[in-house]
């Protein structure tokens, strides 16, 4: 089976804000017989605030995951959040097409002490990767227990999944591959578990999440629209693959309340959490309870967690 | 476009487009053709008005039968960020195309309400852009928004010493 077992990157936000996530990967791994190994003693990816001052030094921090994941022995690393996903895959490209990027990198690995990653050793996906190609549409569905029937979803990418297309070779390759205008590989997943995926048209908008500290009003009124064109569609639940997309629309979503007085009322789950509750696994199992945003009148009715 | 009913002014802001959603779904049903060509023409304005806040004049090229394709491009041009309404613009021609594809009034008012939403995600973008021009910079481009500063300014207050040579 491939991805069988891979170097797992959690990144500093699936320790934090994003912790339910990690838990829900962790279980979802767990109950389909998937190996997770969670690289040592691994560095934040460069983030935003990183890249923001200096991309050539985020190239580094996220090859020095990457020689990590090499080191360990493996060819396959995954992480689950957008942003580290983002960055490794940024960091691959930068190491394969800029001289700069790469005379950066091994002089801070020499300084540092450490082996100097090059490109093409590991291959980075994102944990919608690892479960598509590894157990599949098929193989998910057989390990439903509790089919999320009737639950209509709204699934929301974000932009760092498929922005720049550039540093996404495997993407937009025909059928079979995930398409960076139209992603569905969540859908795809969710669909396999028996929830009924909307039209929903705002799948990888931008949220304004990299200004929610600098221009939180902004940041706000565009998740706002986000919520409300998903209600819209008729979704009971927005399913996130990004811890930071997850924050921003709980966040927002209550302070579209407080400060705009725009209360909405869709659910924001982790595609992980509605796999984890299909397959039967209880809602402590996948980390409702680290949710800010209150899901459980919702799941209680449907019969989940 | 005209249309014998009396329909909220899309302002540049995109605050009447909450005046539209609020419309009995019979009433955009039947103004649907009024209300989504002054969605395209209100998306077209709003990288219009961003291309001549980046001194450039708005072309009248179409990409794929569409000025506001169009438009994108010619705003994305040389600015990978604009990238990050580039979905907005296409989902917004097709949520259109849709529109005009339905067989229903049911379906035709639910993409209506689509479009509309859509053209006010990309006015919020475009509008938070031109207030703080970074939005889509270094998360959808990959672009360390503040390296052209650091490389301007020797008096900066974090260390390079790393990475340059």
């Amino acid at each position: 089976m491939k991805h069988k077992k891979v170097a797992y990157y959690p990144g500093c936000a699936l320790e934090g804000t994003g912790h339910a996530y990690n838990r829900s990967t962790k279980a979802v791994g767990k109950a389909l017989g998937l190996d997770l190994v969670e690289l040592e003693n691994w560095n934040c990816c460069g983030a935003m605030e990183v890249k923001n001052v200096d991309p050539k030094l985020q190239t580094y921090l996220s090859a020095r995951n990457l020689a990590i994941a090499e080191d360990m022995g493996f060819d396959t690393v995954m992480a689950p959040c957008n942003g580290c996903y983002h960055n490794l895959k940024k960091a691959e490209y930068d190491l394969e097409h800029d001289q700069g990027s790469k005379d950066v990198v091994s002089r801070i690995s020499t300084k540092a002490g450490h082996k100097t990653y090059e490109a093409g050793k590991v291959t980075t996906i994102h944990a919608l990767d690892w479960i598509k190609e590894s157990v599949g549409e098929e193989g998910l569905a057989k390990l439903v227990k509790k089919p999320l029937k009737g639950l209509k979803v709204a699934n929301y990418y974000g932009c760092m999944y498929t922005r720049p297309r550039h540093i996404f070779p495997e993407k937009d390759q025909g059928p079979g591959s995930e398409s960076t205008s139209k992603p569905h590989f969540m859908d795809d997943l969710l669909a396999a578990a028996g929830a009924t995926n909307v039209d929903f048209p705002l799948k990888t908008a931008c949220c304004g999440g990299a200004h929610t500290l600098s221009d939180s009003d902004t940041s706000t009124k565009l998740v706002l629209n986000i919520l409300m064109a998903a209600e819209a569609c008729g979704a009971d639940v927005i399913a996130t693959e990004c811890p930071t997309c997850h924050t921003g629309l709980e966040m927002h979503q209550k302070r579209a309340e407080t400060n705009f007085g725009k209360k909405t009322s869709v659910k924001i789950l982790y595609f992980t959490q509605l796999l984890g509750m299909a397959m039967g696994l209880s809602k402590r199992n996948v980390g409702v309870h680290e949710n800010f945003s209150d899901s459980g009148d919702l799941l209680k009715a449907r019969g989940l967690g | 476009m005209t249309t014998d009913l009396a329909l909220p002014m899309i302002d540049p802001r995109g605050e009447a487009c909450d005046d539209l959603l609020a419309l009995d779904p019979a009433v955009l049903a039947q103004a649907r053709f009024a209300i989504i060509h002054d969605l395209v023409a209100f998306a077209e304005d709003r990288v219009s008005v961003w291309l001549l806040s980046k001194g450039k004049t708005p072309g009248d090229a179409e990409v794929e039968g569409f000025r506001l394709l169009g438009l994108h491009r010619q705003a994305a041009q040389g600015d990978a960020s604009f990238n990050a309404c580039r979905e907005t613009c296409r989902e917004l021609i097709y949520q259109t195309n849709m529109v005009k594809a339905a067989t229903d009034d049911a379906e035709a008012a639910r993409h209506v309400r689509l479009a509309i939403m859509v053209a006010r995600h990309l006015a919020l973008f475009i509008n938070g852009k031109l207030e703080v021009a970074g939005l889509g910079e270094f998360c959808c481009s990959a672009k360390g928004i503040r390296s052209e500063d650091a490389d301007r300014n020797q008096g900066h207050d974090f260390d390079t010493t790393m990475t340059t040579p």
